[in-house]
């Protein structure tokens, strides 16, 4: 692990009267998977619009390897959102040229190799794909970029049991000593294994944030359990 | 291998490793997988995985050259010692139960020895 690949330092943000964040401060290191983890309402996302710079109007202060949200951020930020961005009409294909127009990191190569293992090709119309598939095809996509920091919003959300294993398997096999994982979730016993750190998040304010092997050796828990604690209703 | 999530992972593939050490899987001197490769096969971060082989070190059971990788230790009496280590860990278990049955120690040679013999 190296340096300090997100340091975020009082962050608030309303939408109208309701405060979403409070006060949000942590840092995440280079070279590691870390867990935001927090119940649907919590503020999840929209901390990660912050860092992906889909929201400004923030107070406080965020930097991504030392810069401040920006042009300079997308460069180093792969993201998958938790909705499919793609239109209807477009085909696999068009798709990867769109990536790989985008963003100069694309490795196309790669992304064919993951695909090979979701059994996704080339030619298939994005419209006739399920939820399941088409989750798959843009972790793919998101994987094959060698960004600084890959940002992941519910990327096991819309798949089945043995789909979560393949993606997991996809994650930790693609992802490179000197990148940082990010992944918000809710489904925490399929995936904390693959975690060095976590951060809950509860009504907007960072509750916990700590190793998870430090947390399973202070508590004889599981992540998903000290986590079914600390959000009981 | 399927983790109990309740206890540190790196303690959990130490385990394994050791079990894989008695039972001839790994042999003396025998290269090890990558961190990576490791990471991948256990479904794990490669973080918890460099843990558990830094430890696995620091035992004497693993070796590191520089440049060529990680390897079972050569040192037979340590792989003896671990073995016997791993049988009483087990066999400890078994008696603590037995005593707690109040079996005393003729009684629990005794039925030992019968079932051994008629396995």
């Amino acid at each position: 692990m190296s340096d300090t690949i997100i340091k975020a330092t009082g962050l608030n943000k309303s939408f109208g009267n309701k405060q979403v964040l409070k006060n949000v401060s942590f840092t995440c290191k280079g070279g590691s998977i870390v867990g935001l983890l927090g119940p649907n309402g919590s503020g999840k996302t929209t901390l990660i619009k912050i860092l992906t710079g889909l929201i400004t109007g923030y107070e406080g202060d965020v930097q991504i390897n030392g810069h401040a949200i920006g042009v300079k951020t997308k460069e180093t930020v792969s993201f998958l959102p938790d909705e499919p961005y793609f239109a209807d009409w477009m085909k696999v294909k068009d798709a990867l040229h769109i990536f790989a127009d985008l963003y100069r990191d694309f490795d196309y190569m790669r992304c064919l190799e993951i695909m090979q293992r979701f059994q996704i090709d080339e030619r298939m119309r994005i419209k006739t794909m399920s939820k399941g598939t088409k989750e798959k095809f843009q972790l793919a996509l998101v994987m094959s970029r060698h960004a600084k920091l890959i940002v992941l919003d519910e990327p096991i959300g819309g798949v089945d049991p043995a789909a979560r294993e393949v993606i997991l398997d996809t994650i930790l096999s693609n992802y490179r000593e000197d990148q940082t994982i990010l992944i918000a979730t809710h489904l925490i016993a399929d995936i904390e294994r693959i975690f060095d750190s976590v951060l809950f998040i509860k009504n907007g304010e960072i509750i916990l944030d700590d190793n998870v092997e430090e947390l399973r050796s202070e508590t004889n828990k599981s992540i998903d359990e000290l986590f079914r604690e600390k959000f009981k209703y | 291998m399927v983790f109990d999530a309740n206890i540190p992972i790196y303690l959990q593939i130490m385990k394994d490793f050791k079990k894989q050490i008695i039972a001839g899987n790994y042999k003396s001197g025998e290269k090890i997988a990558s961190v990576r490769e490791l990471a991948v096969s256990y479904g794990v971060n490669p973080n918890t995985v460099q843990r558990s082989l830094s430890e696995l070190e620091r035992e004497g059971l693993l070796y590191s050259e520089r440049t060529s990788g990680r390897f079972i230790t050569k040192d037979e009496e340590l792989l003896k010692q671990l073995k016997s280590a791993y049988a009483i860990e087990l066999l400890d278990v078994c008696i603590k139960q037995l005593q707690e049955l109040q079996f005393d120690k003729e009684a629990i040679l005794k039925q030992m020895k019968e079932r051994l013999e008629n396995e």
